[in-house]
């Protein structure tokens, strides 16, 4: 994170990580699609080959909150294959928040697995600790045949604290719903940390709210959140009724 | 300012702030303003947030010519120039008007939200506009209005829908030069900084792998001096118990039984056998700690392989193995110890002969042979220099059990034994090999193994001839 007293600017560091190929860097096209003109700068492919990324993709966003407080949003994916492993934790840092995707398919339980070790690793090599990184997960490419059932993974979610999400990223489905997840916890994080609410009225459920609006989302944010297959509570509890 | 090339990711990405002039090339800002210029005939400024002009197609006009040389006229158009100048477009364009009626466009160029600098558009003429205005010769009555009028026509007409098109192309264009730029910007510096991190990577795991190393070799070295200082406190009363035996033998101490005799035969015996083995080590943990010296002189090869012949005789005879020694042509002498040639050559023969069942042959060869020159693989010394020098080759062949292919490694390792009928028949404790293979090395030579037809095994060892001087 960035605060820039001066200009009034809080800028966000949101990172998609995750194994090569479970779509990352179509989560982030989606979001670009459904981003409103005025709220999203230009999506930056980084060096791909054969549309693998190489480096990272950089989605920019901004909003600003009613406070006059500017939020920019960075949000960027990480190569995922695995000899990229020196860019990854290049890019990894000094992230905010992480959503994890990965792809649904059984035969990619392992590949999945080994990204979440390699996370762990260069967030630690950070001297962070998992736990302590707002963090999302997402199970992408529920279009596929042979994936893991939704009840699986909603039993797996309901005993992890991190909310979880199914997505279609390819037709977006699910896409903003996880963005949006990450972007509440990773809010609530900052805040606990810094005050942000108490320094500028910074106020994060209407933050998230707009932002959603931006998104495209109409429905109440409270719903918004509840779209998780994990500790739904855990994700909806500050939020405010509207 | 920094330069942006050693800006971090973080720098580049989550604080994004340069100037115009840092991201796109000036050459690449003056051809775009240029452009549009060439297509409106208006002249445009573009400056930087720090207020430096980074491109300006203005061109000087006969109107601005003709005003400056009255007092009047020319202190309102300094007045005007500067306010132009000064102008801040925060929220959005400014026009201003000059004493001519001409007028400017202040509009602010951002990116990602961000002021970046601000593009000056004018003087040009509003098509709404009717006349002059009167200001001018009232201000300045001097002024022929004719002439005025002919110069005014030198400025272009724009419609206000012409100059926002302008403005908002301009601001389109310079969004893409910025966006290239910083991509390429970024390209490079992740370029440099993944090389960095996997460099940084590749030292750490270096400086634990040496670190490792290091106390690997520490270990070799204790080893060593163990063996070594075992083998001594070893040797000084097994020495006692050899010499004692043989004096029993002699009969010094009185006649022996046949059973006495017997029993001290063997306790003879076996601590002979005991002693080669202690020896065995000893040389091992010389030869490992490279503590071993050699006592060269020059060696003549014939003679080297008559005397292993002799010796090994008896035990050949015994198993029924027919050993024979061969020498090809005139061989010179080597520069070696005698002593420690005589132990390579016993200790292979005697293998041969172990591993040979009865009815087979061994054979004992010298020959000439040659070595590469080591270094100098330049062109020069390729060129220039002989490539091999001259070698004594000396081979011991035998028609036994013959060693398997991928067993050839690992028969030089101390203690190493393949596991075959033969060797568990056999016996033996497997330093014999491992204690050649040093032996050859210190001698500058090597060994390798090669099958013999139709079966066997060929031990072969490659002695450079080398100069009693060197
Ligand atoms: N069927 C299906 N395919 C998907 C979905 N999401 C992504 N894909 C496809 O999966 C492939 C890889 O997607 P990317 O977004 O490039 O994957 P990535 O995670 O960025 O991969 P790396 O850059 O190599 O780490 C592409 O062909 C996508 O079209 C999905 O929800 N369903
Ligand atoms: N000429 C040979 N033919 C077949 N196998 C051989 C021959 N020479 C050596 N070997 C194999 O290599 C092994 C190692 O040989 P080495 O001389 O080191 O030990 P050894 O003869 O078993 O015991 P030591 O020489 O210490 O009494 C032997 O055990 C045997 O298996
Ligand atoms: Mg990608
Ligand atoms: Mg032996």
């Amino acid at each position: 994170m960035q605060l820039d007293f001066t200009s009034r600017e809080l800028t966000i560091k949101l990172v998609y990580y995750g194994p090569a190929l479970s779509g990352k860097t179509t989560n982030l096209q989606a979001l670009h699609m459904a981003a409103a003109g005025d709220a999203k700068g230009r999506l930056m492919t980084l060096e791909t080959k054969d549309d693998r990324t190489l480096f990272f993709d950089l989605l920019p966003l901004r909003f600003e909150d009613e406070c006059g407080l500017a939020v920019r949003l960075k949000v960027f994916t990480v190569p995922g294959q695995v000899i990229h492993a020196s860019t990854r934790r290049l890019v990894v840092q000094g992230a905010d928040g992480v959503a994890f995707v990965a792809d649904s398919r059984r035969s990619q339980t392992a590949a999945s697995a080994e990204a979440f070790v390699d996370l762990r690793n260069n967030l630690e090599a950070q001297g962070i600790q998992l736990e302590n990184m707002p963090l999302v997960i997402q199970f992408n490419k529920r279009d596929l045949p042979d994936i893991r059932r939704e009840e699986e993974i909603s039993a797996m979610a309901r005993r992890g604290r991190e909310p979880v999400y199914l997505a279609v990223a390819t037709k977006g489905q699910g896409v903003v719903e996880c963005f949006l997840g990450l972007l509440h916890l990773t809010w609530a994080d900052l805040e606990a940390k810094h005050q942000l609410e108490r320094k500028f009225g910074f106020d994060g459920n209407n933050f998230v709210r707009r932002v959603a609006e931006k998104l495209g989302q109409r429905a109440p944010v409270t719903d918004l959140l509840g779209r998780t297959l994990g500790d739904a509570t855990r994700v909806a509890r500050e939020v405010a009724p509207q | 300012m920094m330069d942006l090339a050693e800006k971090s990711l973080d720098d580049l990405t989550l604080a994004d702030r340069f100037e115009l002039d840092e991201l796109v090339d000036r050459q690449a800002l003056a051809e775009v303003t240029r452009s549009l210029e060439d297509l409106f005939g208006v002249s445009l400024r573009l400056y930087g947030t720090n207020g430096r002009l980074l491109a300006d197609t203005g061109r000087r006009l006969r109107l601005y010519e003709y005003l400056e040389e009255h007092g009047k006229s020319r202190a309102a158009l300094h007045e005007v120039v500067a306010r132009v100048r000064r102008a801040q477009p925060a929220s959005g364009p400014l026009g201003e008007r000059c004493v001519s009626g001409a007028h400017y466009r202040i509009v602010a160029v951002s990116y990602e939200g961000r002021p970046i600098g601000r593009v000056i558009l004018g003087p040009y003429r509003a098509s709404q506009d009717t006349e002059t205005p009167p200001a001018l010769f009232e201000a300045e009555p001097g002024l022929d209005r004719e002439r005025v009028a002919e110069l005014l026509e030198e400025l272009p007409v724009l419609s206000p829908s012409t100059v926002e098109g302008i403005e908002r192309h301009l601001q389109a264009t310079l969004d893409l030069l910025l966006f290239s730029g910083l991509k390429a910007l970024l390209a490079s510096n992740m370029h440099l900084a993944t090389v960095r991190e996997s460099y940084r990577e590749l030292q750490e795991k270096s400086s634990r792998l040496q670190a490792a190393y290091e106390r690997l070799k520490e270990l070799d070295r204790l080893k060593s001096n163990f063996l070594a200082t075992i083998s001594h406190e070893l040797r000084t009363p097994l020495t006692s118990i050899i010499g004692y035996s043989e004096m029993m033998l002699e009969g010094i101490s009185g006649e022996l039984s046949e059973e006495q005799h017997e029993f001290v035969s063997t306790i003879h015996g076996k601590g002979e056998q005991l002693l080669g083995l202690i020896r065995s080590l000893l040389d091992l943990s010389k030869l490992e700690s490279g503590t071993m010296s050699l006592r060269r002189t020059n060696v003549s090869v014939a003679s080297l392989v008559q005397d292993i012949l002799a010796t090994l005789a008896p035990s050949a005879r015994k198993k029924s193995v027919d050993l024979r020694g061969h020498q090809d042509g005139e061989l010179p002498p080597l520069w070696a110890d005698v002593e420690r040639l005589r132990q390579v050559l016993l200790n292979l023969c005697e293998n041969a002969i172990k591993f040979t069942p009865a009815g087979g042959s061994v054979t004992l060869i010298a020959r000439a042979g040659s070595v590469p020159l080591d270094g100098g693989q330049g062109a020069g010394s390729v060129l220039l220099l002989p490539a091999r020098r001259p070698a004594v080759e000396l081979l011991v062949a035998d028609t036994g059990v013959g060693i398997e292919e991928e067993e050839r490694g690992r028969v030089f390792d101390a203690f190493y034994q393949v596991d075959s009928g033969a060797t568990r028949e056999q016996g033996g404790t497997g330093l014999g090999l491992s204690i050649v293979k040093r032996l050859v090395e210190a001698h500058g030579g090597t060994i390798r193994i090669e099958s013999n037809q139709p079966r066997g095994t060929v031990f072969v060892v490659t002695l450079p001839v080398e100069r009693e001087s060197t």
